[in-house]
């Protein structure tokens, strides 16, 4: 388990440093003047001189790497050029809303999809199954901006039970900021639920056609028993892998969700950004969603490792 | 009394009836076989006994087991008789154990689930339950998991889950089928010296008239879902009369006629060939370990002559396949068809490979079900520089399909409506097409029922004869290559360890080896046919 927890992590740095590099090499080094981007074409030589300058733009791009990179270790990323504070101020401000809805939408995701998928796929082929194929394909069909208006309509609008947007902040304390990100963290959730929902279906379903299920069974388990204590674990490695990808994408993903609720999100920071073409705070923010990117799906494998003993020894 | 007593049992999903008023009995300490081609309803029957049927399904008649009416039980009664008065072992070792739970664990579970003891005091009892089962704790410690043992070492454990709480019976639905001959051998004696020693009754399901034969007191063959003859194994093969259970066993010992061909000139020829793999990394950044599949091997074919390769699993015939039809590069030595090499260079030379053809085990999933049989049987033609087309192509195809004795008309049919022996032979014709010298049949007929197998068999003697093929036939099946091989290779570990005339080498083996590979193959008793 050692042995497999150094190689993941071995290659967890290399990805790091693969992709700083290239996102790096994207979005400073390719486009040739940084300066010129982010002025747009009228801009006049001398202020483009002086941009330059203030990026640090007269260094070699290999120096300029180095430098980046080790700002980024130090927590330093960096000053945004349209708003003229630090970045890693901006990007933590923006992160105490988005983390905290991507996590809370990640827990409604799996506490309402788990149970679902499990009890559609111990009763295949009954009316229970057949709502829930139902339910979770209409879950999946529509969009999730639409849905979320319509919540907005009924429990902000008609019953006043939340506010219909904007943050509360965790200065208030803990409630308040988890009621106004209630409605958003459902609106995400609803169509990551449903396909959760249906990946728990079928592999679960997969597995109860096991034959390892069927010894279960002539040991004298019972169904419920065979389910539980066989077919569910081994049933979770597809399940983690979508949730692994969920995660990811709630992060950043939640961008619409968030103008809906005028939520001060990361999604709304790095929308903002490329509009005022503040390269600075681009490269920040995709650089920290890579990151949480690769440390999800390391923390998928190490999970993998932790059900399945033959990961652990291979390889 | 008997133990196990089964009236007149009907069973039928939907409108399909599977069983017909089957009868069968076992006292106890007492073996009963039952044998049966595939379809005949054998397992269903031992699913019935043991209440474990798929959905939809209805029985009717008496199933009584230790005076118990298994069809009258609620479904928690016989959760408890499960496991504890009646124990099962299934055919595939490789799935029917829990892939993320420790041995001792599972074994443990058939304990817990019907007793009341503390984990501490069911994992001693599942130790002892392995311990009669030859997996001693030393060697084989609780804590490993199915993914470290063996497809024996695998049976063996689920054997011990199905004995751990001395049930009164047990069931063994083709225990050996997945397995090589020396771990069968084995795996039979272990579950007669258990059935001996706790005075248990045994249901024993086969497909090979051979394995029972050895072992059962009575045994029982079904065809259809009726049970057709009955009666004690000693006297069984002499006293059978129905006509199906005659064809069974005339099937099992059937031995091709092969016409004798002059033998020529070295056809294929294997020269000191080496087959290494890379292992997985033992450490982060150490060297690789190397695995040497196949060491050194040299073998001649010569032209009209009809070769076996024999050897378990793991000892490297299926690598050499692979490398005689240059499939993969060898790291040494060379491999001629014809004086011609297979490799030349670095690239597969594709002049002398349309020279060979091969014919797979699996009939099922050798070929992509999205095509017609006409465009699967062609495949080959890939292999020539100009392939016939237009009327010459169907020509080609008429030809194979008929050669193997199915119509031409057959070509615009997918896979999925022909049997198991029909596709094996849609097969061989895939491999004739090109008109090869030379075709490699990997347990070729290792997937099919008996008498179908012997129709095949038929089937490649005669082409052998009207097209002058010579075959290498790789099979871990020693009766197989007994009735259709002139001469026969034994390979061990990646080496070959004995060579010679087919007869002489399965009848005065000089190789411990091989000597031990003649002892575990199950035989019909002497005289019967």
């Amino acid at each position: 388990m050692l042995r497999f927890l150094l190689t993941r992590l071995t290659s967890l740095v290399l990805s790091l440093v693969v992709a700083s590099a290239v996102i790096f090499a994207v979005i400073e080094v390719l486009p040739g003047d940084p300066a010129a981007v982010m002025l747009g074409v009228n801009a006049q030589e001398d202020t483009l001189a002086a941009l330059r300058e203030e990026l640090g733009l007269t260094e070699a791009p290999v120096m300029r790497y180095f430098h980046w990179v080790t700002g980024l270790l130090q927590g330093d990323f960096g000053v945004s050029y349209s708003y003229r504070i630090p970045v890693a101020e901006m990007i933590s401000d923006r992160l105490q809303v988005s983390l905290p809805l991507a996590l809370f939408a990640l827990v409604l995701t799996v506490v309402i999809a788990i149970p679902v998928g499990i009890w559609a796929a111990s009763r295949r082929g009954s009316a229970v199954d057949l709502g829930v194929m139902g339910v979770t394909q209409l879950g999946v069909a529509v969009p999730n901006f639409w849905f979320a208006m319509l919540m907005v309509l009924v429990f902000a609008v008609n019953l006043r039970w939340f506010s219909a947007g904007g943050f509360a902040g965790w200065d208030e304390g803990i409630l308040p900021a988890l009621k106004s990100l209630t409605l958003p963290a459902i609106a995400l959730a609803l169509p990551q639920a449903s396909i959760l929902a249906r990946v728990m279906r079928s592999a679960l379903l997969d597995t109860l056609g096991e034959d390892f299920v069927r010894t279960a069974r002539a040991k004298g388990l019972t169904r419920r028993q065979a389910l539980w204590r066989h077919a569910f674990r081994n049933a979770l490695i597809p399940v983690l892998t979508i949730i692994g990808l969920q995660f990811s994408f709630l992060l950043a993903g939640g961008i619409i969700i968030e103008n809906v609720f005028y939520l001060p999100g990361l999604g709304r920071l790095i929308f903002q950004a490329i509009s005022a073409r503040d390269l600075v705070v681009v490269e920040s923010v995709v650089m920290l969603l890579v990151f949480a990117v690769i440390v999800v799906n390391f923390l998928v494998e190490v999970a993998y490792a932790l059900i399945d003993p033959r990961l652990r020894s291979a390889r | 009394m008997s133990l196990l007593e089964i009236q007149n049992l009907s069973l039928s999903i939907g409108t399909y009836e599977i069983l017909h008023r089957v009868s069968l009995s076992v006292a106890p300490g007492e073996i009963l076989g039952v044998i049966g081609e595939s379809g005949s309803g054998k397992s269903m029957t031992a699913f019935a006994t043991m209440q474990l049927l798929p959905e939809g399904a209805r029985c009717e008649g008496r199933i009584a087991l230790d005076g118990q009416e298994m069809l009258e039980l609620p479904e928690a009664q016989l959760c408890a008789l499960r496991g504890s008065a009646v124990g099962m072992v299934f055919q595939e070792p490789m799935t029917a154990l829990n892939p993320l739970q420790t041995i001792g664990d599972q074994v443990a579970e058939t304990i817990r689930i019907h007793q009341k003891t503390s984990r501490r005091q069911a994992l001693l009892l599942a130790q002892e339950a392995l311990e009669r089962v030859e997996l001693p704790a030393d060697r084989f410690p609780l804590s490993r998991y199915p993914h470290e043992l063996s497809g024996g070492q695998r049976q063996r454990v689920v054997i011990a889950m199905a004995i751990a709480l001395r049930p009164k019976l047990l069931i063994a639905d083709e225990p050996t089928t997945a397995l090589d001959v020396t771990t069968q051998a084995q795996i039979l004696a272990l579950l007669t010296r258990l059935v001996r020693e706790d005075g248990m009754g045994l249901l024993m399901i086969s497909h090979d008239l051979a394995v029972v034969a050895d072992m059962a007191d009575r045994i029982a063959i079904m065809q259809n879902g009726r049970v057709v003859e009955e009666g004690p194994a000693r006297t069984l093969f002499h006293t059978m009369q129905h006509p199906y259970s005659k064809a069974l066993l005339a099937a099992s010992a059937h031995a091709p006629v092969m016409t004798p061909q002059e033998e020529g000139a070295p056809l294929l020829e294997v020269r000191d060939v080496h087959r290494r793999y890379p292992m997985a990394r033992k450490t982060l950044f150490g060297p690789r370990q190397e695995f040497h599949a196949v060491k050194g091997v040299s073998l001649t074919l010569k032209a009209g002559e009809s070769l076996g390769l024999v050897g378990e699993s793991g000892c490297g015939k299926s690598t050499l396949t692979r490398a005689i039809l240059g499939l993969e590069q060898v790291q040494g030595g060379e491999i001629r068809l014809g004086g011609q090499p297979v490799f030349t260079g670095d690239k597969p030379n594709p002049a002398v490979r349309r020279r060979m053809q091969v014919v797979f085990q699996d009939p099922y999933g050798s070929f992509n079900p999205r095509h017609r049989v006409g465009r699967l049987v062609t495949e080959p033609f890939h292999l020539s520089e100009n392939p016939p087309t237009g009327a010459a192509r169907e020509a080609a195809i008429a030809e194979a399909l008929e050669a193997v004795g199915l119509k031409a008309s057959d070509k615009s049919k997918y896979i999925h409506e022909f049997s198991g022996g029909q596709r094996q032979r849609i097969a061989i014709a895939r491999a004739l097409i090109t008109k090869p010298e030379l075709i490699l049949l990997d347990e070729a007929v290792s997937a099919l029922d008996v008498q179908v197998r012997a129709q095949i068999l038929d089937l490649l003697a005669d082409l052998s004869g009207r097209f002058g093929l010579s075959y290498l036939f790789i099979s871990h099946d020693l009766s197989v290559v007994r009735s259709i091989t002139d001469r026969v290779l034994v390979m061990q570990a990646g080496e070959i360890v004995e060579e010679g005339p087919t007869e002489q080498v399965l009848e005065r083996p000089t190789h411990p080896y091989t000597k031990k590979l003649v002892a575990a193959a199950p035989r019909l008793p002497e005289g019967v046919l």
